[in-house]
């Protein structure tokens, strides 16, 4: 982190510290926009938005941030941005902003936002922090659009509404799997794509921050 | 600086300029994009409404198709127009929680789960708006999750059903959600809401299974309460409780003895 580089800050959030799947943040609206993949792009595109502005205007006024405020400062920061996004969604891709509803609003509350600009762009140069925005948002678009792939094409036979499977109710052959357009389904893609992560970069892997006791003796809980 | 900053004076310095410029920003991008976002809703009406006409195609001009459809606003209870309010402004979903302009429905009366529903409610007429060749009725209910609302599209006849669409549901994906599924929307098409006894309880639902008859559509598989949702609030909508009686003139109108009649009071009504 110390030794920041271009690169370096745009590459690493996307495999290698990536937001969603080493940090495990941004689960929420990653399991609610991921039904489809148009939807998950233009998510994407926000929080890449919100993510890098945030980061520039909070590194542009880090040295005039009183500590005590801090928080509240980039939350007003973070906020506005986001209601820019949606007003701007609401007039440009209304079906769009319909679709995501209220969780544009919710990217006020996802934590890769507010973590980057407390973790990095307080301590960083507007410019690198800007590309660490761009950089930790295409991390988390990665998640999002893969995540995406699997619940379109195998919910709904679909690959960006383009239709790649012919669905039973359209007359085709393919059974839809139901459960892939729930919520829950992007639980398990999100932990399969964790699982691989890991295996391809083993650093990943946590200590055992504690181990399983034995149960119980029969005689101890006398 | 460290110290400085964290004065009180730099602290409310700090503070208050930030406000400002955010509020500034925040407003600009407000005012700037409403009358834009104004226009994308009333489009998206729009569309619904051309799209449960089966006019809609993609990429047409839809303000220049909506001229010819007008707005009337009804009276639930007579089944008459009324002039009391402007059909282009009125909103019947918001009045009904105007106590004056409304009432509670309870029990059997509200098989629809609605709890309050207005007294006056906008169409849409296709066509010349004395004789109509489609009437467009917003129709809303509780599904599975949710209020599900949508339009439905009677033909001139007041019996005939050319589509039906919802624009905003909350129902399952994959499952509830296809009741907006073009497949299963086309069934409706030239289904006949009453049955040939001249009731007033409309006879058309949505089937448990694969539906026959001209007063029956194929249920959704896997969602039975969406689909019973369906059901009720068209038996809802279309009783004498919801559009019944407007519809019944249309009725009456085709039958030869009294069209002479109809005619005359339609004339009335539409002055």
């Amino acid at each position: 982190m110390s030794a920041a580089t271009p690169k370096g800050v745009l590459t690493t959030p996307v495999f290698k510290n990536n937001p969603i799947a080493l940090q495990v943040l941004g689960i929420c609206s990653a399991l609610a926009v991921t039904t489809s993949m148009s939807v998950s792009l233009v998510m994407t595109l926000a929080v890449i938005f919100v993510t890098a502005f945030a980061n520039l205007f909070v590194s542009l006024i880090r040295h005039h941030i009183p500590s005590s405020i801090r928080i509240i400062v980039q939350m007003t920061i973070i906020a506005s941005l986001v209601i820019v996004v949606d007003q701007i969604l609401k007039a440009y891709a209304y079906e769009m902003s319909k679709q995501l509803s209220v969780f544009v609003g919710l990217i006020i509350t996802n934590c890769i936002v507010m973590g980057r600009a407390e973790g990095f762009a307080m301590q960083n140069s507007p410019g690198m922090s800007f590309l660490d925005g761009i950089g930790n948002g295409l991390g988390y678009g990665f998640i999002l659009m893969t995540v995406g792939f699997f619940r379109e094409l195998f919910g709904a036979g679909s690959v960006f509404g383009f239709t790649v499977l012919e669905t039973v109710q359209n007359g085709g052959w393919y059974v839809p799997n139901g459960l892939l357009l729930l919520p829950p389904s992007a639980f398990f893609i999100i932990g399969l794509i964790i699982w691989v992560l890991r295996s391809l970069n083993p650093e990943q892997i946590e200590e055992n921050e504690f181990k399983m006791k034995h149960n119980t003796e029969p005689k101890e809980a006398v | 600086m460290a110290q400085s900053n964290n004065s009180i004076k730099k602290i409310l310095t700090v503070a208050f300029a930030l406000c400002i410029v955010c509020s500034v920003i925040v407003s600009t991008a407000a005012v700037a994009l409403r009358p834009l976002q104004q226009l994308n809703q009333e489009l998206d009406r729009k569309t619904n409404i051309l799209n449960v006409a089966n006019l809609y195609e993609p990429g047409m001009d839809v303000e220049a198709a909506f001229r010819d459809i007008t707005p009337r606003v009804v009276n639930l209870e007579t089944g008459q127009y009324s002039d009391q309010h402007d059909p282009q402004t009125w909103d019947g979903f918001e009045a009904r929680r105007d106590p004056a302009a409304s009432r509670t429905l309870s029990g059997a009366r509200d098989p629809a789960g609605l709890s309050r529903v207005e007294n006056y409610a906008t169409v849409y007429l296709v066509g010349d708006p004395d004789d109509p060749e489609q009437i467009i009725l917003p129709i809303r209910g509780q599904g599975l999750w949710g209020l599900m609302r949508g339009f439905l599209s009677v033909e001139g006849d007041g019996n005939t059903i050319v589509g039906i669409t919802y624009y905003e549901h909350s129902e399952t994906p994959g499952l509830g959600a296809e009741v907006n599924n073009p497949r299963w929307q086309a069934q409706w098409e030239g289904k006949q809401i009453f049955d040939e006894e001249g009731q007033l309880a409309p006879a058309i639902r949505v089937a448990k299974g694969s539906g026959s008859g001209d007063h029956e559509v194929d249920g959704l598989s896997g969602a039975t309460l969406t689909s019973n949702g369906v059901t009720n609030m068209l038996q809802f909508w279309l009783s004498p409780e919801g559009f019944g009686e407007y519809l019944a003139k249309f009725r009456s109108a085709v039958d030869p003895g009294e069209a002479q009649d109809a005619d005359v009071e339609l004339e009335a009504e539409g002055a």
